[in-house]
C-alpha cells in the first residue's frame, strides 16, 4: 500500500486514538511545565489537500512560531508544533520570565529560542514516547529545529516525502489549549502529526487493524 | 467609478492565467517555487506553485503536472498559448527554493536549490529568459505579480516587500 485509497473509517479512528493518547501525554507534561490546567481537544484526523493542510494552521500567510521535527525508525514522518506568535509570546514570556521577549522582534535572543525549542522537545518526546508504549514501534525523534515564519513556508517542508505519493495528506491534528485566567491570553496551538504513506501500514499492523 | 483589482490565488502544486487588471499571488513559498511567465505586451501572466524538482520522482499513478518543475513550466506555457501568448514573447520571473530547516534527510534539506535549479534548467531548455529571481535563504515568501507594470512583489516576514 503506498497511497492512502485503502485507509477505511476503521483506520482513522485507529489514528485517532494515537493522536488522543499522544496528545494527553503532551499535555500532562505542559500543565506540569506551566502548573496551569491544559486542555486538550480530541484529534481531528483528515485526509486533506496540502492547501486545506495549511487552512488547519491559521491559513499558508499566517505567522507562526512552528517546531518541526522528523521521526524516524519503524515509523517515519514529520511532526509539528505550531502556535500564533501571540501565544508563544505569552508562553515563553512565561516560561523564562521576561514579559519583553518578543517572537516578531528582527534578532531573537538566544534564551527565548532555547525555551521554544525545549517545550518542542518535551511535548514532542512525550507525545512519540506515548505513541511508541501503545503500538509497540520503535520512533526516534530528530532534535526539533524552530521557524518564526509563514506556515506555509513552515509546514511543506513536512509534505515533501508525501508530496513524491501523492496530494493529500493525512493530519493528525490536535489542539491544545490553556485556558487563561478571565480576560488574559491563552495557550492556542496546534500539534500535527503526518506519517509518511510508507508508515500506515506499520501503525496499522501493529495495532492489529490490518 | 472604483475599480475592484481582483487577485486570483494559485495554491501549492498548483497554477493560473489571469490578465489585466487582474493580479495572481500566491502565499507561504518555502522550499517551494513560485515561477512567473508572462507577456508584456498582452498583459497576461501565469503563475506556478512548484514543490518538486522532477515528475520521476512521482510515484503516484495521477500525475500533478503544477507539483514538478519540470512539467509545471511547459504546462504553464501550454496554458498561455490557449489564452493567444506566443511561447517567443514569455519572459519569467521567479522566487521561493528557501531551505526552512536545516536537517531532515538529505535530499530534503536540499529541495529548495534542487527545485530552483530546476526552473532555471527548464526555463533555459524553453528559451524563456529570467529576468528577475528572489530565490534561496531561509525565509518563506510570498509573491504577488501584475501584468501591468510586470513586477513582482516579494513579501517576507522579516525584511517587509521588495518589487522586482
Amino acid at each position: 500500500m503506498t497511497s492512502e485509497n485503502h485507509i477505511t473509517d476503521m483506520h482513522l479512528d485507529v489514528l485517532k486514538e494515537i493522536g488522543n493518547i499522544g496528545a494527553a501525554h503532551a499535555a500532562t507534561s505542559l500543565s506540569e511545565l506551566l502548573d496551569r490546567k491544559i486542555d486538550m481537544h480530541v484529534p481531528n484526523v483528515k485526509l486533506v489537500s496540502f492547501d486545506e493542510m495549511f487552512d488547519l494552521a491559521g491559513g499558508a500567510e499566517a505567522i507562526v512560531a512552528g517546531i518541526f521535527l522528523r521521526i524516524e525508525g519503524d515509523l517515519s514522518g514529520s511532526m509539528f508544533f505550531v502556535l500564533s506568535l501571540e501565544s508563544a509570546n505569552h508562553f515563553i514570556r512565561r516560561l523564562i520570565g521576561d514579559e519583553t521577549f518578543d517572537f516578531g522582534a528582527s534578532t531573537l535572543p538566544d534564551i527565548g529560542v532555547s525555551a521554544m525549542q525545549e517545550l518542542g522537545n518535551i511535548l514532542s518526546g512525550s507525545y512519540l514516547s506515548a505513541l511508541s508504549d501503545f503500538t509497540g514501534l520503535k520512533i526516534y525523534p530528530t532534535v526539533p529545529s524552530l521557524s518564526v515564519d509563514m506556515v506555509g513556508a513552515i509546514v511543506s517542508f513536512g509534505l515533501i516525502e508525501v508530496s513524491h505519493f501523492s496530494d493529500e495528506v493525512i493530519v493528525i491534528d490536535t489542539q491544545i489549549r490553556e485556558e487563561g485566567e478571565t480576560g488574559s491570553t491563552s495557550i492556542d496551538g496546534h500539534f500535527f502529526l503526518l506519517p509518511d504513506p510508507s508508515s500506515y501500514i506499520t501503525i496499522f499492523k501493529s495495532l492489529g487493524v490490518m | 467609478m472604483m475599480v475592484l483589482k481582483e487577485v486570483v490565488r494559485v495554491g501549492i502544486a498548483d497554477m493560473n492565467v489571469v490578465k489585466a487588471p487582474m493580479t495572481i499571488r500566491t502565499s507561504g513559498l518555502g522550499s517551494c517555487v513560485g515561477v512567473i511567465l508572462y507577456d508584456e505586451t498582452k498583459k497576461i501572466a501565469g503563475l506556478l506553485h512548484i514543490m518538486l524538482p522532477d515528475s520521476t520522482l512521482g510515484k503516484s499513478s495521477q500525475l500533478n503536472a503544477a507539483k514538478f518543475a519540470d512539467t509545471g513550466i511547459y504546462a504553464l506555457m501550454e496554458m498561455l498559448k490557449v489564452e493567444g501568448v506566443r511561447p517567443m514573447s514569455l519572459k519569467a520571473k521567479i522566487a521561493g527554493g528557501a531551505q526552512m530547516f536545516q536537517f531532515g534527510s538529505s535530499d530534503t534539506i536540499r529541495i529548495g536549490p534542487r527545485n530552483v535549479e530546476a526552473v532555471k534548467e527548464e526555463l533555459k531548455r524553453l528559451s524563456i529568459p529570467i529576468l528577475a529571481e528572489d530565490t534561496g535563504g531561509s525565509s518563506g515568501r510570498t509573491i504577488e505579480f501584475d501584468p501591468v507594470t510586470a513586477i513582482l512583489s516579494v513579501r517576507t516576514v522579516n525584511q517587509g516587500t521588495k518589487e522586482l
